[in-house]
């Protein structure tokens, strides 16, 4: 089997933020019934997450999960657990009505930190990164420029960004000229 | 710029992570329709000047369809609303009807105009 490797195999980027190439990351979309009791079971039994708020990630037991839509969640957790994960997924909602797709492979995921991390998030996205607006925890689908894309806040205070994989290096380059050192506005500082 | 709150996904999103998808509640006029009413199907839109209901999608976002009514001339947004549903609901009229007394628009208007009447 041929070697697995992100899109831009771990690069990284230092400026306003620290801007990185995530690496390998296990994601698994959920499609169903967000509401249904057996979802949340399945969830929580399989990946230690309850079923998130809307707009929220939870993150529990290494793995975190996001809500995507009102019948769509994003289940991210290590990329050779992925496929377990998945089977333990599929197993746990016979009897739903609901899809588990492993999509680590279509999606690209990339880590933005430090001091600068919400004014280059916001100089690409249309959202409002205030600190008592977008906190730990939070998550949100926008777009990043001209591509769609998510991202949500961990406790640490990192963002996570994900997209596709075919606009990975679109995403890179991006956020590594938002985080240029001589472009700094202090918008959030 | 025009925002709108997503009423599946609560964002205020603004018009860059939305596509417009023309007038809201058309009614479809398919096989045994006259050719005046699959004409006016396809072809006939409203285009006022004032009041009008619209769908978006979010596109750039939770990528779900939805209903707005907004006002053509100050850009004002009156509410959203989810697309299941074939008319505006009951409190976004009312809400139309304080702020634009005497509004009408297909076959819905201002409840006092509609007493009347
Ligand atoms: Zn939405």
């Amino acid at each position: 089997m041929s070697k697995a490797v992100s899109v831009l195999n771990g690069a990284r980027f230092s400026g306003l933020a620290e801007v990185a190439d995530a690496g390998l990351v296990g994601m698994i979309t959920l499609r169903g019934d967000l509401e249904s009791s057996a979802v949340a079971a399945a969830v929580q039994s399989t990946t230690g997450c309850a079923i998130p708020a809307v707009r929220k990630t939870v993150e529990a037991s290494g793995n975190s999960v996001s809500w995507m839509s009102p019948d769509e969640l994003l289940i991210v957790t290590a990329y050779d657990q992925v496929a377990d994960l998945c089977a333990k997924l599929q197993e746990a909602l016979t009897q739903e009505h609901a899809l588990v797709v492993n999509v680590s492979d279509a999606r690209s995921c990339f880590t933005l930190s430090g001091n600068g991390a919400r004014e280059v998030l916001g100089k690409v996205a249309p959202v409002d990164f205030a600190a008592d607006q977008f906190q730990p925890g939070d998550f949100r689908r926008s777009r990043l420029a001209q591509v769609a894309g998510a991202f949500w806040l961990d406790q640490g205070g990192a963002f996570h960004i994900v997209c596709f994989r075919s606009v990975g290096e679109y995403v890179f380059n991006l956020l590594k000229t938002a985080a240029d050192p001589d472009a700094g506005v202090g918008v959030y500082s | 710029m025009l925002i709108l709150t997503c009423p599946y996904c609560g964002a205020t999103a603004e018009e860059t992570e939305l596509q417009a998808g023309g007038e809201a509640h058309l009614k479809r006029f398919g096989p045994g329709s006259s050719d005046e009413e699959f004409h006016d199907y396809l072809f006939v839109r409203e285009n006022p000047k004032g009041v009008h209901f619209e769908r978006w999608r979010h596109t750039n976002g939770c990528g779900k369809w939805f209903h707005a009514a907004r006002c053509t001339t100050s850009l004002e947004v009156f509410g959203t609303y989810p697309a299941q549903t074939t008319e505006p609901p009951q409190d976004i009229q009312d809400k139309i009807s304080k702020k634009r007394p005497g509004w009408s628009w297909r076959e819905f208007s201002c409840a006092s105009a509609k007493d009347a009447s």
